[in-house]
Order: C-alpha cells, then sequence, then structure tokens
C-alpha cells in the first residue's frame, strides 16, 4: 500500500523573523518539501513613485532614502543621475569623485549586511555572524554621519552635486577604514568560507541557471553568481566609473554559496575602486552644478542606472515641463530578482525556501515602494 | 552492594535528597541561563545582560519575573487540555533525570540504581512527547512541523546516543552511575575519546540546542513547538530546555569525566561535579553561538550515515578491548584510542559530505 502525505499550504509572514521586512509568501509543502512558492507583495507599499509626483525633483531626494534602506545612498544617486539626463546638467568633477566613494563605502556597507543576514536566515540563530559584519558596518555609518550627520537616512546627494562638502576629518578616516578592511574580510573567510555547515546548508542549494537569470531580468550578485560577467559600472559607465581599474567578480554555479562568495569578493572590489578614487580625487573646486532653486526640465523622459548591491538600480523620469516630475517609475533590482524565487526552490525544503531568499538580498522598501 | 546512601532511614533519605535534586536542577538552570546569556556576550562582541544586580547577575530573576507577570493566550482553536498539560509533561522528565545522578561518591537520589543509565535514557526520551503535544495541541502548522520535527530527529540521534554510552557501560561492566563513574582509574573522554565525541554531539541533538535546534528554528517556522504559548507555560519550556542541557552536561560530566572525583574529592567533590558539568555547557555554549543551523533532512542523513557507524565501529573497538584485556583495559590504551580515533573521524568526515537534498518534483 502506498501511504501519500496531503500537500498543505503554509503562510510565512508577512510577520516573520525572516522575510526581511513584511514579505508574504504562501508556500505549499508535502511535508519539508516545497512544492510551491507564490510571493505575496504589498505590505510596505507607500506610494513613493505617486508621491514624487506631488514635490519638486529636490524634494524626491528624501522618498528615495526610503527605498532601499541598507543602500540609500545608491538611491539618492541613481535618482539625481535620472534628473541630471533629464535636465542635461553636467556635474563637477570632485563632485562625482565623491559620489562614487559614498557608493563604494555603501555598497560593502550593505553587503556586509547581506552575508550576515543570509547567516542568520541560515540559522546561527543567535546572531554572531551578524554582528561580526556590524562590526564594520557601524565604522561606516559612523563614516556616513561625519559627512551628513545622517546613519539611514542620508539625503546626501543633489541634483548637480552634493550637500555638502567632505569635512577636513573624513578622508583620513575613509583611508584608515580602506587599510584595515581587508583584514577583516580575511577573518570572515576565515571563519566562513570552507565552514562544513554553511557548506552543507548553502552549496548546491537555490540554484539560478545562467539561462534563467538572464531570462528572469535578475541583476547584480545573484545574476553574476550564475556565471553573468555583467556590471553597469562597466557595461554602461556612469559618474566617473570608466576611470577605474577594477574585475567583475563571478559565480559558477549560481547557489546560495556562489552568491555570499561574489559578495565577499565584491567587497574585495569596492576597496580597489576606494582607493583609487581617494587618490584621483581633485582637491577643492567646486561641488554643485549652477542649477535652478525651481528645475523645469524640458518635455521629456529620460532613465538613470546604476549598479545597486542589490542590482541594476533605474529610475525613469517624465517630465512635462513643470516643477514636479509627470512620472516616475522605479525598477528596484530586488523585485526583479526575486521573480525567480520560485524556480529557485521548487522541490527543496523549507529551511532552503529562507536561505535562498536570503541570499537573494531583499530589501522590502524597495519591492513595495 | 555496599549501602551508599548517607541517610540509614529511607524516609529521611528520600525527603532530603527530593529537596536537594530539585534545588540544583532550578538553581542549575538559572545560574546557566545566566552563564549562556552572559557567556554570549564575549562570543558576539558585545557586553551582554550587566544591568540587573552586579555584573548582571539577577537577569534570570529578571527573566522570570517578567514570564510570570505576562499574560498567559491559548489559542482559541487550540486542544486546551493537551495544549495545558503539554509544558507539565515536557519538563517533569527533566525533573527525573537527577534522580540518578550521584553528586558525590553514592549521594543523590538513586546513585547506585542498578539500572541507572537505562534510567537516564529512556526518561530523557519522555520530553519529546511533551514537545510533540505542544506541537499537535496548538493547531498551528509552525508548531506542527517542529513538532514533526523532533520525531524524525529523535529517532536518529537515539541510536548513536546510546551506543556511545554502552562503550562505557562495557568498560565499567555497570549500569550504575555510581559504578560508572568508579569504573576507571582514566576518565572515559580519554579511554574513549570517540564515543565521547559521538555523546557530546548526539547529546546536543537530543537537548535541541546548538547548530541542531531545527525543531524551534526561529529563522524558518519561528518557534516551532511553542510559538503558542506564552507566559509562565513558555517559561516551563524554557526551563525544560535549559534543565535538559543541565541533565545532560551532569550525564556527560559523570560518564565521562568521572563525576565528582578530583583532587580532595573527599571535601569538595560536589563542587568538581558542578565544574565539570559547567565545562560541558560551557562547550555546548560555544558550539551554539558559532555554528549555522543543519537542515532536518542533514541532521537524519548525519545521525544515519555519520555517527551510527562511527559508534557501531567504537563499540566493536571497545568490546573487542574489554574482551582482549579481561574487562582491565591498561591506561596506555588512550594513545592508541586517540589515534583510532582521530583516523575513523578523518576518514569517515571526508568520505561523508553533507548536502543536496533536492526532490524532484511535479508541478
Amino acid at each position: 500500500m502506498e501511504v501519500r502525505t496531503q500537500p498543505f499550504v503554509l503562510n510565512f509572514g508577512p510577520q516573520h523573523p525572516s522575510t526581511h521586512g513584511v514579505f508574504r509568501m504562501r508556500v505549499t509543502l508535502d511535508g519539508e518539501v516545497v512544492l510551491d512558492v507564490e510571493p505575496r507583495l504589498g505590505y510596505l507599499h507607500r506610494g513613493i513613485e505617486k508621491l514624487a509626483e506631488t514635490r519638486t525633483y529636490t524634494q524626491v531626494i528624501p522618498l528615495t532614502d526610503r527605498l532601499a534602506y541598507l543602500s540609500s545612498m545608491m538611491n539618492n544617486h541613481a535618482y539625481v543621475l535620472a534628473v541630471e539626463k533629464l535636465a542635461g546638467i553636467t556635474v563637477p568633477e570632485r563632485a562625482e569623485y565623491m559620489r562614487v566613494i559614498m557608493d563604494e563605502l555603501m555598497r560593502i556597507s550593505s553587503h556586509l549586511a547581506a552575508i550576515g543576514f543570509f547567516l542568520n536566515d541560515l540559522g546561527a540563530s543567535v546572531f554572531t555572524p551578524l554582528l561580526y559584519m556590524y562590526r564594520e558596518r557601524e565604522k561606516l555609518l559612523d563614516l556616513f554621519e561625519m559627512v551628513c550627520g545622517q546613519r539611514l537616512t542620508y539625503n546626501y546627494m543633489r541634483i548637480g552635486g552634493l550637500s555638502h562638502d567632505f569635512p577636513d576629518e573624513f578622508l583620513p578616516a575613509v583611508k584608515r577604514f580602506v587599510a584595515e578592511m581587508p583584514a577583516y574580510v580575511d577573518e570572515y573567510e576565515r571563519l566562513l568560507a570552507e565552514n562544513e555547515i554553511l557548506l552543507a546548508r548553502a552549496k548546491g542549494v537555490g540554484i539560478l541557471p545562467k539561462e534563467l537569470a538572464i531570462n528572469a531580468s535578475a541583476s547584480g550578485p545573484v545574476l553574476r553568481a550564475s556565471g553573468v560577467k555583467w556590471d553597469i559600472r562597466k557595461a554602461d559607465p556612469y559618474s566617473v566609473y570608466d576611470r577605474f581599474d577594477f574585475d567583475i567578480p563571478t559565480g559558477e554555479v549560481g547557489d546560495c554559496y556562489d552568491r555570499y562568495r561574489v559578495r565577499i569578493q565584491e567587497i574585495h572590489q569596492s576597496l580597489r575602486i576606494l582607493n583609487q578614487a581617494i587618490e584621483q580625487l581633485p582637491q577643492g573646486g567646486e561641488i554643485n552644478a549652477k542649477v535652478p532653486h525651481f528645475l523645469h526640465p524640458p518635455k521629456g523622459e529620460a532613465y538613470g542606472r546604476i549598479e545597486s548591491p542589490q542590482g541594476e538600480l533605474g529610475f525613469y523620469l517624465v517630465s512635462d515641463n513643470s516643477i514636479a516630475p509627470y512620472r516616475l517609475h522605479i525598477r528596484p533590482p530586488t523585485l526583479i530578482n526575486l521573480t525567480a524565487l520560485r524556480d529557485m526552490v521548487v522541490g527543496w525544503k523549507v529551511a532552503d525556501i529562507i536561505a535562498t531568499f536570503g541570499s537573494i538580498d531583499v530589501c522590502l522598501g524597495e519591492i513595495d515602494r | 552492594m555496599t549501602q551508599l546512601y548517607p541517610f540509614d532511614n529511607y524516609w529521611a533519605h528520600f525527603g532530603v535528597f527530593t529537596v536537594v535534586v530539585l534545588v540544583f536542577a532550578l538553581a542549575g538552570v538559572m545560574a546557566f541561563i545566566y552563564v549562556e546569556r552572559r557567556g554570549f556576550g564575549p562570543f558576539q562582541l558585545r557586553m551582554g545582560p550587566n544591568r540587573a544586580g552586579p555584573f548582571g547577575l539577577l537577569q534570570p530573576v529578571a527573566d522570570a519575573i517578567k514570564v510570570l507577570l505576562k499574560e498567559d493566550i491559548v489559542p482559541t482553536v487550540a486542544d486546551k487540555v493537551v495544549h495545558f498539560l503539554a509544558p507539565v509533561v515536557g519538563f517533569l522528565p527533566v525533573l527525573l533525570i537527577f534522580a540518578v545522578v550521584p553528586f558525590h561518591e553514592g549521594h543523590g537520589l538513586l546513585p547506585d540504581l542498578n539500572v541507572g543509565i537505562l534510567y537516564v535514557v529512556a526518561i530523557s526520551s519522555l520530553g519529546v512527547v511533551g514537545v510533540f503535544m505542544a506541537g499537535w495541541a496548538s493547531n498551528n502548522k509552525y508548531s506542527l512541523i517542529g513538532a514533526v520535527r523532533v520525531i524524525a530527529a529523535m529517532v536518529s540521534y537515539e541510536m548513536p546516543l546510546v551506543l556511545s554510552i554502552i562503550g562505557v557501560v562495557l568498560i565499567s561492566g555497570s549500569l550504575s552511575m555510581n559504578a560508572i563513574v568508579n569504573g576507571h582509574d582514566i576518565p572515559f573522554f580519554l579511554l574513549t575519546p570517540l564515543g565521547f565525541l559521538i555523546f557530546l554531539v548526539s547529546a546536543m541533538a537530543e537537548i535541541n540546542r546548538g547548530p541542531f535546534d531545527m525543531l524551534e528554528a526561529d529563522s524558518e517556522i519561528v518557534a516551532g513547538f511553542h510559538i503558542e504559548y506564552s507566559g509562565m507555560k513558555f517559561a516551563m519550556f524554557y526551563l525544560a530546555e535549559y534543565g535538559h542541557a543541565l541533565a545532560m552536561s551532569a550525564i556527560a560530566a559523570t560518564l565521562f569525566f568521572r563525576g565528582w572525583v578530583g583532587p580532595g574529592a573527599e571535601y569538595i567533590g560536589v563542587l568538581w561535579f558542578m565544574v565539570k558539568t559547567l565545562i560541558i555547557f560551557v562547550l555546548m555554549i560555544w558550539l551554539r553561538v558559532t555554528f549555522p543551523r543543519l537542515r532536518i533532512d542533514q541532521l537524519m542523513g548525519f545521525a544515519w550515515k555519520f555517527l551510527f557507524p562511527l559508534a557501531l565501529i567504537n563499540l566493536l573497538i571497545i568490546g573487542g578491548e574489554v574482551v582482549g584485556f579481561d574487562g582491565d583495559i591498561p591506561w596506555w590504551m588512550l594513545f592508541v584510542n586517540f589515534a583510532v580515533a582521530g583516523v575513523l573521524v578523518l576518514v569517515g568526515s571526508k568520505s561523508y559530505r553533507l548536502g543536496g537534498g533536492r526532490v524532484e518534483v511535479k508541478v
């Protein structure tokens, strides 16, 4: 006699410790085996795209801070990039370098949090790896606070430049951080890279094949872990990224472990970029282009995209020559990376949903907007 | 058999040691909660609790007051009777284990019970019934997954756990805890290192902590079986968890570290016993705070395909030694046993890999 078990539906979230906010999944399970995953979105919808239509172009910048709140600086950058394209504003060179420095610091901070939360999702349930990552993230937050007075929602970039110049003590502090950071990354590697349980839980789990990754329009570390060498900083250089020498780390299989490895290596690449940017940073000079108080970009549209820690972050703007955007659309990288979640986890166990979901590095503020 | 009980009167002995066991278990649990919460601090680059009392020593008291004052919520769809009984059923076996633990030579409720270690194995498995009752009665899918995981995990780790204990029993020639401590001059963790390793890993699975806490897996199934428990009922499960850890540490200290034996054992034997128990618990904290969690099928695979064969080989070797040396294993055999254990663990870990586990699903 064959004994069959009956599939049942389990509701993950929106209140759940591992959903990185208020993500909800309807999971169909057969015992521990996942038969189907259906993401249900919208629990953190704040209507940021609509709100933007009622604000001037500059007033939208603080709204973008609230998208992927672990990488706010990047959101600022992507938005002002779109506006500058729309209005045809050239940004002073020093400001471009300062933006790159802030972006790369932000990328390190975001990747640290992503790795920490990923290990947390794997069940290092008393937060130890996360707290080690936060040791360095704390230093980065101090750096950000030094520049713009904020630790989470920076509101630092402005259309045509930046809100403040760096304070005098900032660059030495960044240099110190860049000098000591590789040792810390090596420490994580020593503790994690060969960890038997991490390998067992992450290697071969949640595989995203190359073709599927491309078809799903995935980007960022998720795409690169599947073996596609695609990085907006190289493919469509913005700011001054074409002046730096850095590599695009890629994975081979596209499993959770590769995504973790790619993030670790990207931290090293970011440090390389930071070293070069600090060296090439022009001393003194204007950091803001001349931009009218009430910007009236000509009728038209523009799409600004950058490589955020999660992937391709794009802002699509339509102008009707008024002081507010006619329409703002945001391309959130994690939402699009998430579309492949179902194909990655079906057939695996309950615990692997959480591991795979954590390895994508989602931020709900961005997914629901 | 010599009369080891310190009190001649049976009822006096029974009364006194019931109180001793209760006080030891509850005070030990509070101490362990403090040691763990405070001990996590240095491991995690933070201070740990340091507000309640000097060095945060009153933190367990503060915790206890908090849970006592909390509202006790019973879900409307719960099976109320079973929901009420589950924490009791979960907590009682933990107290019962201490009945056979000798705190000192012959000092304990039943230290020389002739089926001592068998009793421990039988009773410690009973706690699972309480956990399953909780998971079932809560009428919550997360709870049920946790409860089913408990059963699946138990049938896996119980086997190597018992087999590793049999090695010790073979050498000492008795099931009585008191006799096992006096079984050999060399602590058994030196004499049977492989057995001790297997015991430690299986015991950590038994008490559902560290990398094997998949029944409460807070990042997956939130809190597993006790998701629907609050107030004092939750505290009972909490106590049971730490009590079980205390019991397993005490058993390990008795079986493998010669319990009360140490310099000046006539006077401070109890202290030696407690120190050894604490050392094993700190080892468990260390593992818990360091490692991510295994998946449930990986735990079962690990127990059946790695620990179980090793435990059988260990049993074979010890059996051979006991027969070969006619029950009295010389001290230099520990070097041989260490070498054998090292080779076996290395070979085993190279030939067995965790991981994989995808199931083809028809959609």
